[in-house]
């Protein structure tokens, strides 16, 4: 194959220009999804590894339960179920709803495990102290207890923050017009591969920056043991 | 309630469907244990060469190449293999693209993972095995591959999960693994519950391993409970 034709398939400027807006929106929500996924996930996981903490019997078992389910199931399943199953019991949602759910709750899973094991690493005669000298347990848990915590968390909550994040790709599967998604369709309709190409950079510029933020956290906050 | 019964858990469809799930099932354990080794087998050789290499610039692009792909989703790059190689002439098998892209992916992953094992290793053994007469490669092969990997065993375990639930995006190329049987069968039985039956199969498979990898975890933050 010459040269030409190369440029003429992949790199073909007239394409990219008339794709650009369309890849530019697709980045666009696969920006916003990935930073409502991270909130949501980030928050709602750290809620539940408080809640464990409390040690109450009931409650806990229901917390790992769900842990360990999300924590098993591949993220396209949930999305899936989200997206194809529940209609048929009533509950529809949009593609971008089923795919911020899914997502959200696969991260608080592994969120609520990597705090819980953080909040389990502090000695006990820390909260035992802090108790000792009149904190409340939530005093306790905020002041001396999850400070603590935190800095033997941040490594491995970045990474799977980075993961996840990457995962808003599979929105594209139930139809959801982020960025690979409407590069596909971008490139099934131009009949050329330069949509792909453009997706591709779309991903990188997006995804370089969180995974270079990562290796900076993980030399930051190095694991001591 | 009875809505669910028949839409999620509707035995008489799960018997019917059982052999064609079973068979996806199968596809995708044989498609793990195609990618694993070669993932763990690339990222091996991708760890070792980010502590060998003293050139600058094979460092600069070992450092490139892993940060890329570890930018990239893992659905990006499967698109961009399958679909983008036929402008190039070639007309990839599906399972040959997914192999690819799945080892481009994951010598990324297993790459970082074996690098921070290698590094974990104290000088002291390599010299000690140096002075005892062995050559640079028969310390590596014999000493410092086995340390490492027993140093970072959790997190290797933990991305080989994170492996099997990925070839889930196999289902986005017509791969007939469990996911993608499972949606077929939905669609052609107008109800979900083959969905449901796959997500059984996914958390029958998989939880055990995050049950171990949990412990593994606990162990490692050095959890005093």
């Amino acid at each position: 194959m010459d040269l030409n034709a190369l440029v003429f398939s992949f790199f073909n400027l007239e394409i990219a220009w008339e794709y650009l807006p369309d890849i530019l929106k697709g980045m666009m929500v696969t920006i916003e999804l990935g930073l409502v996924v991270a909130i949501t996930g980030l928050v709602f996981g750290m809620a539940l590894a408080v809640l464990r903490a409390l040690l109450l019997r009931p409650l806990n078992f229901f917390i790992i339960c769900f842990a360990d389910i999300m924590r098993a199931l591949p993220p396209l399943v949930v999305i899936m179920m989200l997206f194809f199953a529940f209609p048929y019991i009533q509950i529809s949602m949009s593609a971008f709803t089923a795919t911020w759910l899914a997502l959200s709750l696969v991260l608080a899973a592994f969120v609520e495990e990597i705090c819980w094991a953080g909040i389990v690493s502090v000695p006990k005669g820390q909260s035992e102290a802090a108790r000792s000298t009149g904190l409340s347990w939530l005093q306790s848990m905020l002041y001396v207890v999850l400070p603590q915590a935190v800095r033997l968390t941040v490594a491995p909550l970045t990474n799977r923050v980075i993961a996840i994040t990457k995962s808003t790709a599979l929105g594209s599967v139930v139809g959801l017009s982020e960025v690979l998604n409407n590069s596909q369709s971008a490139m099934s309709n131009s009949g050329n591969a330069t949509p792909l190409i453009m997706g591709a950079i779309g991903c990188l510029l997006i995804f370089i920056p969180v995974v270079l933020l990562g290796r900076w956290t993980e030399t930051r906050f190095r694991w001591k043991q | 309630m009875d809505e669910i019964l028949k839409n999620f858990f509707n035995i008489s469809i799960y018997i019917e469907v059982a052999p064609f799930l079973l068979r996806g099932l199968l596809n995708t354990l044989l498609l793990s244990a195609l990618v694993i080794p070669f993932g763990l087998a690339a990222g091996l050789l991708v760890g070792v060469l980010s502590i060998t290499l003293k050139n600058r610039w094979a460092r600069a692009l070992l450092a490139i190449y892993i940060d890329v792909f570890r930018a990239l989703p893992p659905l990006v790059l499967l698109i961009f293999i399958y679909y983008g190689t036929p402008f190039l002439g070639w007309e990839l098998p599906k399972l040959l693209a997914i192999v690819i892209g799945f080892m481009l992916n994951n010598s990324s992953y297993y790459g970082e993972i074996f690098r921070a094992g290698l590094e974990s290793v104290p000088n002291g053994q390599i010299e000690a095995a140096r002075s005892t007469g062995l050559s640079a490669t028969q310390t590596l092969i014999h000493i410092q591959i086995p340390q490492a990997t027993r140093n970072v065993m959790p997190d290797l375990i933990s991305n080989t999960i994170e492996v099997i639930k990925l070839t889930t995006l196999a289902s986005a190329v017509a791969m007939p693994e469990l996911l993608r049987v499972a949606r077929d069968a939905q669609s052609l039985f107008y109800n979900p519950s083959p969905i449901v039956l796959a997500a059984i199969f996914y958390l029958l498979l998989l939880w055990p391993l995050v049950r171990i990898l949990s412990r593994f975890e606990h162990k490692k933050m050095g959890g005093g409970h």
